[in-house]
């Protein structure tokens, strides 16, 4: 009995030491990529290239996703507002659940497993396979030719990825709402627009997704560049991006809201 | 890839992604008046804000002229000091009156003015002396049933 | 060996966590020559060859590349000798997100500021030397082993490089291309003085190349000389691996015990063994 509590125990402590550490060689990850940073910015053609495969190649899955999510908020919220007879008020739960909170979760943990894993992969594989010994043995560094622009290419993707889904949304819920059940328009609009304030709701959206973004690239390529050299070792370095870029949107959305949204 | 095509992509994205911000900024939101520079702070007293919360609209007339930018209790006075800030474009008298009220029944609570006759305006950290608190329930069905047992006796004599 | 050295290491240590991978090597690599270092797999070649390159630090010992202490060198001065290195990989590396023309202009793109038309140039001429112009639009991906081979060669000697390094350049070619790999190697020797290191298991091709061998085996330098030296050597370990024999110093057994006792044909030892008996 004491020996099983002392062993759980020392399974609790053993976690949290990994996650501690799994958490700092990510930040000190940060800092090497930040500090080389210079060649992102002087060929932005580099990191432009790096914002189409990890914001283009992401648009399909953010519109529809964002669509879907707003008709079904539409729908949920009609029919619950509407036992209460303010059905009208549709647009303003639609608006305020995206903008503060689905807007830049949803789409970050969908940019997660869609971009930071394809990153991963990329640059997993490019270790394996010797490219980046190569590059290093050719003088250039890779943490600034190859990290950097995957870096702030998917930093600088992602606040416009979830602008996009959050704008689907809305418009998914007009769909449902004012097409669909036939809420008045006006009043749809205009509930919305008094309720959701641009300071407080959608630049603080838009905060939310960058330090989300921040996140997810910071993990996708410090998984990437620490893989193992082989097949199993890319696919784990896969798999552990889209989950501990998972529990950090989710952590790192609890901590944000409670500071933006305490008032 | 061709690098032309790429760029045109990644211009297409990009443009997308602000028009997404622009629609969430004026078609979604509105830009709040508090957070403006061109608006002035005034200051009134409430014996009770009711469910007043801080950044609630202060209106006139039902229009929005301003928002409330602090609330806090008045060790001195005993009751609540709210701080407002208000369009600069919308002058009030002195002598203005505000009042907590609430939208709906069960609406969310805000700060209503009403303009009173005086020739001079509230200017920057002005405060208004009239003022009425938000009405509270209990004591709304308290008054209610005082008022009945002093009517009671009339009507029976009647 | 009068000319300057290219290489120069005394008394090298490398230690990985507490294993010893390298155990005081002395090299002395003069400047135009072609060296290999054999051994079989897992000796420390290749972590040799990454201590040369500065991929790694030694833990101990003196280490010199082109008159740079490899011990000492702040990063910004690793970069620049690394301009005056190339190397070749085993699989050769190609990026393979580009073609080969941006393989092995890359390089030239990254440290130059030459006009792009003269980038196009140097990079034909270099693919023409590996025989691979033809090949310039192909991807990494759609190219044969030793195609793909060739192509990293042109790269790695895209900037005219002063020390070459190969990285089992011979394994997993047909003798063709085998062939193929070995003539550029001496080629590039002759044309432009480039002193070349060889990591190799491959004992016949790379005998005929090189001027000098140096045999690892467990971390330790076990013997050297001329390939005519190595040839008629007589310790056991070089004659068992130039002769290609299973058994010798090398034992063929992995280190287990005696198979009589597992099968039954010695006395019962084992536990279970009576029952049968």
């Amino acid at each position: 009995m004491l020996e099983g509590l002392l062993g759980s125990l020392r399974q609790v402590g053993a976690m949290t030491l990994e996650i501690a550490e799994g958490i700092g060689a990510v930040l000190v990850f940060l800092v090497l990529t930040l500090r080389h940073s210079a060649t992102s910015f002087r060929r932005f053609s580099l990191t432009i290239r790096e914002m189409f495969y990890s914001g283009v190649m992401s648009l399909i899955i953010i519109l529809v996703s964002g669509l879907f999510v707003g008709m079904v908020l539409g729908l949920q919220g009609y029919e619950t507002l509407q036992t209460y007879g303010s059905a009208e008020s549709v647009g303003t739960l639609v608006a305020l659940s995206l903008t503060r909170e689905l807007g830049p979760v949803v789409s970050a943990l969908l940019f997660a497993s869609r971009a930071g894993s394809a990153i991963t992969a990329e640059i997993g594989l490019m270790k394996a396979t010797e490219q980046l010994s190569a590059m290093e043995m050719m003088a250039i560094n890779p943490i600034a030719r190859v990290i950097g622009p995957r870096f702030w290419g998917g930093f600088l993707a992602m606040p416009l990825l979830s602008a996009m889904f959050t704008a689907m949304g809305v418009l998914g819920g007009y769909v449902i709402a004012v097409i669909v059940i036939g809420v008045d328009s006006g009043a749809f609009w205009s509930q919305m627009q008094g309720a959701v304030d641009v300071m407080h709701d959608v630049v603080n959206s838009m905060i939310k997704s960058a330090v989300f973004g921040l996140a997810v690239s910071a993990i996708a390529t410090y998984q990437g560049y620490a893989a193992a050299p082989t097949a199993e070792g890319v696919s784990g370095a896969t798999t552990r991006t889209v989950v501990s870029s998972s529990l950090a949107i989710l952590a790192l959305d609890l901590v944000l809201t409670a500071i933006m949204f305490k008032g | 890839m061709n690098r032309a095509t790429l760029n045109l992509w990644v211009g297409i994205f990009v443009v997308a992604g602000f028009v997404a911000i622009l629609f969430l900024t004026f078609k979604v939101g509105s830009i709040s008046g508090a957070n403006l520079g061109d608006s002035y702070k005034v200051t009134a007293h409430f014996d009770n804000i009711g469910g007043l919360k801080v950044k609630a609209p202060v209106k006139s007339s039902g229009v929005l002229v301003g928002r409330v930018s602090a609330i806090r209790f008045d060790t001195k006075k005993y009751d609540a000091l709210v701080t407002m800030q208000l369009d600069r474009r919308i002058p009030f008298s002195t002598d203005t009156t505000a009042s907590v009220l609430t939208s709906g029944i069960l609406g969310e609570q805000y700060v209503g003015l009403d303009t009173g006759g005086e020739s001079d305006n509230l200017k920057e950290g002005s405060e208004i002396t009239h003022t009425q608190g938000a009405l509270v329930l209990e004591k709304l069905i308290g008054q209610f049933f005082i008022s009945k047992s002093q009517e009671a006796p009339d009507a029976g004599r009647k | 060996m009068a000319a300057p050295a290219a290489v120069e290491i005394s008394h090298l240590h490398f230690r990985y966590g507490d294993r010893d991978v390298l155990r005081d090597i002395n090299m002395r690599i003069p400047q135009g020559s072609i060296v290999a270092i054999m051994g079989q797999s897992g000796c420390g070649k290749t972590t040799l060859l990454r201590l040369i390159g500065g991929q790694l630090r030694p833990s101990q010992g003196e280490l010199r590349v082109d008159g740079e202490d490899m011990c000492a060198i702040d990063e910004a001065a690793l970069y620049r000798l690394r301009r005056r290195m190339g190397m070749l990989f085993q699989f050769g590396a190609l990026f393979t997100d580009m073609t080969v023309f941006d393989n092995v202009a890359f390089q030239m793109r990254e440290h130059t500021a030459l006009a792009e038309s003269l980038i196009r140039d140097l990079t034909l001429l270099k693919l023409q030397a590996v025989g691979l112009r033809g090949a310039c639009d192909r991807m990494p991906g759609e190219l044969s082993g030793g195609m793909a081979r060739r192509a990293a060669l042109a790269r790695a000697i895209a900037l005219d490089p002063r020390l070459m390094m190969y990285d089992e350049p011979f394994t997993g070619l047909d003798p063709i291309s085998m062939g193929v790999i070995a003539r550029l190697i001496r080629d590039l020797n002759q044309a432009l003085g480039t002193t070349s290191i060889i990591v190799t298991h491959d004992v016949q091709e790379s005998m005929r190349l090189v001027d000098y061998v140096f045999f690892v085996s467990a971390g330790v330098i076990v013997a050297q000389g001329t390939p005519d030296e190595i040839r008629a050597s007589g310790l056991p370990y070089v004659h068992q691996f130039v002769w290609g024999e299973m058994d010798g110093p090398v034992p063929f057994h992995y280190p287990a015990p005696p198979i009589g006792a597992l099968i039954g044909a010695a006395p019962a030892t084992l536990p279970g063994a009576a029952a049968h008996a």
